[in-house]
Parts: C-alpha cells; sequence; structure tokens
C-alpha cells in the first residue's frame, strides 16, 4: 500500500491530506536551496574585492540593463500569481494563458542573462579573469540555472493542465512551482542589491 | 477506500488575492526603483549609501514573502515561517560569520613582503 493510501487510513479514511505535507516538504527544500544561495552569496562577498587586477564590478556591469532583467522577473513573479488566483477559481484556461506569460517573462530573462554573460566573456572578464568574477559567475549562474530549471518546469505544467486538467495532483505540482518561483526571485533581489548595486554604491 | 475527490477544491492552499499580489507588486517595484535610484542619482552621501541599500532589500523581501509566498502566523502557514525563521538564522551566522572570520584572517595576515624573521620580532 502506497504511502497516501496509508495515511489515508490512519486518518480514518477521511481526507488525503498530502497535499500540505508536500508543500511543506518543498519549503524545506527550498530552505536548503537557499542554505546553498547563502554560501555562495558568503563566498562572493569574501572574494568580492579580489580582482587581482582585472575590472572591478563598477566597470563592467551595466546598471540599466540589470534593471530590465530585475524588472522581467519580478513581472513574471507577478503574473506566476494571477496565475494562481486562476487556479484557485477554477479558470483552467486564463491559468495556461497566464503560466505562458510568465514562461515567455522567463525565458526573456535568461536571455538577457546569457547576452550578458557571453558580452562580459568577449571582453575578457570571463570566470578565469579573478576571483571576484569566478564568485560572479558561479553566484549568478546558479540562479539562472534555477530559472532554466522552473521554465522546464512551468513548460511541463501547462502541458499538465491542458491534458489532464485542474486535479488536485496538478493543483499540489501547481501550489509547489509557485513557491519556487517567487523563491528565485527573493534570491534575485539579493544578486541585485549585493551584487550590482553594491559595486556602485 | 473511499475514491479520492479530485475535483474538491483544497481549504489548505492559500494564494492570496489579487489586492494582496497588486500591493505586493506595486511595493516590490517602489522599492527596486529605490534602491536603483539610491545608487545612479548620488542624491544621498556616499557612507550612507550601502545601509540603505540593506535596508532596501530587506524590506522588499518582506513584502515578497509575504504577499507573494504568503508567509505569516495564519494556523496553515506556521510551520512554513518557522522553519523560515530557523533558516534565516542559519544564513546569517554563515554570512556575518564568513566576511568576518576572512576579513580577520586577511587584516591579520603577514604582508608578503615581510620576512618571517621580521614578522616574528613584530610580534
Amino acid at each position: 500500500m502506497s504511502q497516501a493510501a496509508l495515511s489515508v487510513v490512519a486518518h480514518g479514511g477521511h481526507s488525503d491530506d498530502s497535499g500540505p505535507r508536500t508543500t511543506l516538504g518543498f519549503w524545506i527544500y527550498l530552505m536548503s536551496d537557499c542554505l546553498i544561495f547563502c554560501v555562495l552569496f558568503a563566498t562572493f562577498g569574501v572574494l568580492m574585492d579580489a580582482t587581482a587586477g582585472g575590472p572591478s564590478g563598477s566597470r563592467l556591469f551595466e546598471l540599466p540593463f540589470v534593471l530590465g532583467e530585475t524588472a522581467l522577473l519580478l513581472v513574471s513573479s507577478f503574473t506566476f500569481g494571477l496565475a494562481m488566483l486562476d487556479m484557485q477559481a477554477g479558470r483552467q484556461g486564463r491559468l495556461v494563458a497566464w503560466l505562458a506569460v510568465t514562461l515567455l517573462l522567463g525565458a526573456g530573462f535568461i536571455v538577457m542573462e546569457i547576452h550578458e554573460f557571453a558580452n562580459l566573456i568577449h571582453e575578457g572578464a570571463g570566470p578565469g579573469t579573478s576571483a571576484f568574477l569566478s564568485a560572479y559567475f558561479v553566484l549568478v549562474g546558479t540562479h539562472g540555472l534555477h530559472v532554466t530549471c522552473g521554465l522546464l518546469w512551468i513548460g511541463l505544467m501547462i502541458h499538465q493542465v491542458t491534458r489532464f486538467g485542474l486535479d488536485r495532483i496538478t493543483r499540489r505540482r501547481l501550489a509547489c512551482l509557485s513557491l519556487f518561483w517567487h523563491f528565485l526571485d527573493l534570491v534575485w533581489i539579493c544578486v541585485f542589491t549585493f551584487v550590482y548595486l553594491r559595486g556602485f554604491a | 477506500m473511499k475514491p479520492v475527490q479530485l475535483h474538491a477544491p483544497s481549504r489548505t492552499f492559500h494564494h492570496g488575492n489579487l489586492r494582496g499580489y497588486v500591493i505586493g507588486f506595486i511595493a516590490c517595484i517602489v522599492l527596486t526603483l529605490a534602491s536603483f535610484g539610491a545608487v545612479t542619482t548620488g542624491l544621498l552621501p556616499r557612507g550612507t549609501v550601502m545601509g540603505v541599500l540593506v535596508l532596501l532589500c530587506v524590506v522588499q523581501l518582506l513584502v515578497q514573502l509575504v504577499f507573494f509566498l504568503h508567509l505569516g502566523s495564519a494556523p496553515d502557514q506556521r510551520s512554513n515561517t518557522g522553519i523560515f525563521v530557523c533558516t534565516a538564522l542559519l544564513i546569517a551566522i554563515i554570512v556575518a560569520g564568513s566576511l568576518w572570520v576572512t576579513h580577520n584572517a586577511n587584516a591579520n595576515m603577514m604582508p608578503t613582503t615581510m620576512s618571517v624573521q621580521r614578522a616574528l620580532s613584530k610580534s
């Protein structure tokens, strides 16, 4: 007998409570992910001034461009929130539409980030240039990798919702994805402040 | 066994309301532009910019946690909030500790231009 079925029996066959427990478990995963980012931020903080004679952040980063990236991610977080409201109200068509908008905005963010990385490497400021740039590429790259995974997940959920409809399972998965996506925006706020703006402060 | 109700709306997931998301979104835009402006306009005295940036960042994190991630003291959110507070404590210890320890180690490191004998005689 599966774990979920066991829990139904244990609760007198009343109802399946795996939904909240799954989101709690996913939240614990997110907190462990948070610690990964925390260590990367600490590494960046330590190595920030170790430019080894290479360019520093204020010479490399273009703040208006980064503000554009921030705006894309923030708006995508908002559109995901709208998608969740439609999920709550059971409006499947609008849910899929908002998910698609979120997917496009997130993809725009990734394209801008790849463009930025390519520019830096082209200017000779690749990850091998200094400890500062190594820490920068690892931190921002890890965040970008997470966003890419999030995009794949959103695509998958669009498919699942159109294929299977809004049942208990897709709702639970969307709830986890919503936590994941908002969490990535939280991490980006810290990147925006402590990696980009700090270089100019 | 009782069939699982696939279409029963779940009471336990709360995803807020439109008003909450709009308030959070507008607050985030204002806070992001404020921290961007604090650096680019040069209106603030140099020493205070970093402090203002940290403050704006923390406020925006709290706004998103409350309005987007719906963290709070509601009964179904209490365990999430508790775990988050523990994690925040760990983060503070790791980040502040790393910066402190390595700053000290760096400040007390023997200059590369100094010989071992001179460094020993100075201490």
